[in-house]
């Protein structure tokens, strides 16, 4: 996994409360990691925070699992 | 009108979590009551408090793990996780989980908070001020309302009767425990998990009392002695953290499965003193039709009375004035009664304290044992009544009112008594 992703890992395993080895790139926050609605919406703040970028709320919408988000992050993160 | 029962209790106090801790350190005299040390003072005038112990449980220490998620724990203000614990310990006390969905359309939450999420509040809008509103959580607003703490009980326990909460200030407890018996006798539960939480120790909230002119400011370097109800040295009151939380059950209800009674709900009155937003009337009388309406929905004369739980708050005002009333409502039956104040020791949790001081009143019926008002070195006036200084006391306890009063002029009083047998 690269860096990205073990930053991303680290994160959702810290706001949901997972363990770690759950946190794979297809699982999906809301149907195997237990998160809800105002979870995800915690989430994709602490990844604009850790990674210096905004994440619109259309992308956001976009992000539904640990592999969309490293996607999404590769691509678009500035720290 | 149905009967109600107490069934369960449940606490976090300055004293400890748990009932039977803090009611053991209340009846010897202990005090909760210490240097903040969880953020600046050095610019407040008020630099104690009566703080809830936080640490992994051991010696009656809160340990919050225990009672929520870590994950949820970051979502809410404290009161919350206060509420969360003396919910969850009540129930375990009155053995009731409801499973089949018609028990749990029966019970019902009514936990209230005089102030809520004052500190999540104050953070968030320093961030709003400095980051911008992108950076506010979705979980800002449900970790702050002050009936959230109702909502988790709720949700966590699958209580699915009404989902209330009470916001009157420093009468929150004893209202919420009123109007939850009233919930129950009229029918609308059969079951409510009711009381008070509140989590107000932070820089805002003494700054905030402290510009009242509502805290005790002498005592900085000897917090065991700054809250002393009625002695002529009293300057304010000490902030306390914390919730109570009361399993109430209608009498038939509870027989029927067996469950523990602790006591009868029997009085409860309301009154508004209609004068100053923080200073109770001079003539005391708003406490005194609030007992007054208690005592008659009891069925009672204040001669019944064996133990009064004061509001006693350790201002410079409100004692006496309380007194006053008091007197006025025994008339000649003050030598027989012992009222004391519990904020002595427990400091005052202002949206709880007349949810703990309830579970104190039931306790004094329970054990025959009325608590000391600590700190009471001299009194500012003579009474008849005894005030319990220093030292708690065995004497019988069958019927025993609690006071609460509030901001806003609001007033309340509950009476429990010893079911017969």
């Amino acid at each position: 996994m690269s860096d990205i992703g073990e930053r991303v890992k680290k994160i959702v395993v810290e706001h949901l409360g997972v363990e770690p080895e759950k946190v794979v790139d297809n699982a999906s926050f809301i149907d195997d990691l237990g998160a809800d609605s105002l979870d995800t919406v915690e989430l994709v703040m602490a990844f604009e925070e850790e990674f210096g970028c905004e994440i619109p709320d259309d992308a956001a919408e976009t992000i539904l699992t640990v592999g969309d988000a490293t996607k999404f992050l590769e691509k678009n993160a500035k720290s | 009108m149905r009967r109600v029962v107490v069934t369960g209790l449940g606490m976090v106090s300055p004293l400890g979590c748990g009932v039977e801790p803090t009611w053991k350190r209340i009846l010897n005299g202990e005090s909760g009551a210490r240097r903040i040390e969880s953020f600046d003072v050095s610019d407040l005038q008020t630099k104690i408090a009566c703080t809830v112990v936080r640490g992994d449980g051991s010696n009656d220490s809160f340990n919050p793990d225990k009672w929520m998620e870590p994950k949820d724990q970051r979502k809410v203000d404290d009161f919350i996780i206060f509420g969360m614990a003396a919910a969850g310990q009540a129930l375990d006390d009155a053995n009731w989980h409801p499973e089949t969905e018609e028990d749990k359309c029966a019970t019902g939450t009514m936990i209230g908070s005089g102030i809520g999420g004052l500190n999540g509040i104050a953070d968030t809008a320093i961030l709003l001020k400095e980051r911008g509103p992108r950076r506010v959580s979705p979980f800002f607003i449900p970790g702050r309302l002050i009936n959230l703490a109702s909502g988790y009980v709720s949700i966590a326990h699958g209580l699915k009767g009404p989902n209330h909460a009470v916001v009157t200030a420093c009468s929150t407890g004893a209202h919420a425990v009123g109007d939850a018996a009233r919930l129950i006798a009229l029918g609308d539960a059969d079951v409510m998990v009711a009381g008070g939480a509140e989590s107000p120790i932070s820089r805002i909230g003494i700054a905030g009392f402290n510009a009242a002119r509502a805290l005790s400011t002498g005592f900085n370097e000897t917090p065991e002695k700054a809250s002393r109800p009625y002695d002529k040295d009293r300057d304010g009151f000490v902030m306390g953290e914390g919730a109570g939380v009361l399993v109430l059950e209608e009498l038939e209800h509870a027989r029927r499965r067996g469950a523990r009674i602790y006591a009868e709900v029997i009085g409860y009155g309301l009154s508004g003193d209609a004068y100053h937003i923080t200073s109770p009337s001079p003539d005391g009388n708003g406490g005194f039709r609030s007992m007054s309406a208690a005592l008659k929905r009891a069925g009672l004369t204040p001669s019944d009375l064996d133990y009064i739980n004061a509001h006693g708050t350790s201002t410079p005002l409100g004692d006496e004035i309380e007194l006053g009333a008091v007197e006025r409502l025994l008339g000649n039956a003050a030598s027989k009664v012992a009222m004391s104040s519990t904020k002595s020791s427990t400091g005052h949790l202002l949206g709880a304290a007349g949810a703990i001081e309830a579970i104190f009143a039931i306790l004094a019926i329970r054990d025959n044992a009325v608590p000391p008002t600590i700190n009471l070195d001299n009194p500012s006036v003579a009474t008849a009544i005894d005030l319990v200084p220093h030292k708690a006391k065995q004497r019988e306890v069958n019927v025993a009112l609690s006071n609460s009063f509030g901001f806003g002029g609001t007033n309340a009083s509950v009476i429990v008594r010893r079911l017969a047998s």
